[in-house]
């Protein structure tokens, strides 16, 4: 996936209505209208946010011209979300091994503190 | 294996992501292990990838260049140049990844008390939607659960 797509991901899930349509059409397609029930918003808003959705690549429109239903393209989320997974491991893992190796140059430092210890009363 | 501290994770401005970690060991140790390639070897990269590259020209000015491999084989490189170094307390340098465009600069500094070191690293990136899908990965625990969860849940569904 290109560093645009997935810019143009994370902007578009930025936003709590936009979330909350993408869950809704997580669970099957529906129009505009249907879209637009739960929230306290105008159809042109709903339409606003959809356009932002569709231009992300995360939404696209069914078959039906009537009805004209919006259903969700998973997959570059999916691909967000690998990516993003990647990163978060990165640290944590990374840190929990740096633990490890400290743990082992302290001890190191110890020995090397208490030969010259020693050394010194020589 | 002693982990003595958890990643913490704060956004005090809208291009910055700053991470704070405690190690249970005097800072000139973490310096080290976090400036020379041996022990950068030893620990750096997430789970079951290996630095296969590590290059560090330590001064001003010195380039770094790192490539991770994964357990599938695949690759991943970054690079970047060091703009201040200062042992074992400061560092900076610029960083980028050989697949994403855009460059951050990121500032380490050091701070021991009582033989744990303090490390903050100050991530800037070059725009507010870069740091912000960093920052959607739910670094900071229990934070971002609902971007995560409807992530994953879309994901199961692909």
């Amino acid at each position: 996936m290109s560093y645009e797509g997935l810019d143009a991901t994370f902007a578009a899930l930025a936003d709590p209505t936009r979330r909350a349509i993408l869950a809704r059409l997580a669970s099957g397609e529906a129009s505009v209208t249907e879209l637009a029930a739960p929230f306290a918003m105008s159809q042109p808003a709903i339409s606003k946010h959809l356009k932002v959705l569709e231009r992300a690549g995360l939404v696209s429109r069914g078959r039906d011209a009537q009805r004209r239903p919006r259903q969700l393209e998973a997959k570059p989320l999916a691909e967000a979300n690998e990516w993003l997974e990647r990163y978060r491991q990165f640290w944590e893992h990374s840190f929990r091994r740096l633990d490890a190796l400290l743990e082992e140059l302290k001890a190191k430092e110890k020995k090397r503190g208490h030969a010259k210890r020693k050394g010194d009363h020589r | 294996m002693k982990n003595t501290g958890t990643l913490e994770v704060t956004t005090p401005t809208e291009r910055e992501i700053v991470l704070t970690r405690v190690f249970d060991a005097p800072r000139s140790l973490v310096f080290d292990a976090m400036t020379k390639p041996e022990l950068l070897r030893r620990w750096f990269g997430p789970r079951g990838w290996s630095l296969v590259v590590c290059e560090v020209d330590l001064k001003v000015g010195g380039a770094w260049r790192f490539v991770l491999r994964g357990p599938d084989g695949t690759e991943m490189g970054m690079r970047g140049v060091y703009r201040e170094i200062v042992p074992p307390e400061r560092s900076v340098h610029t960083e980028s990844f050989d697949d994403f465009p855009g460059e951050s600069l990121v500032t380490t500094t050091l701070v021991e008390q009582g033989g744990k070191t303090r490390l903050t690293g100050t991530v800037l990136y070059p725009s507010q939607e870069i740091r912000d899908m960093v920052i959607k990965s739910g670094m900071e625990h229990g934070a971002a659960e609902t971007y995560d969860k409807l992530a994953e849940y879309l994901a199961s569904i692909a």
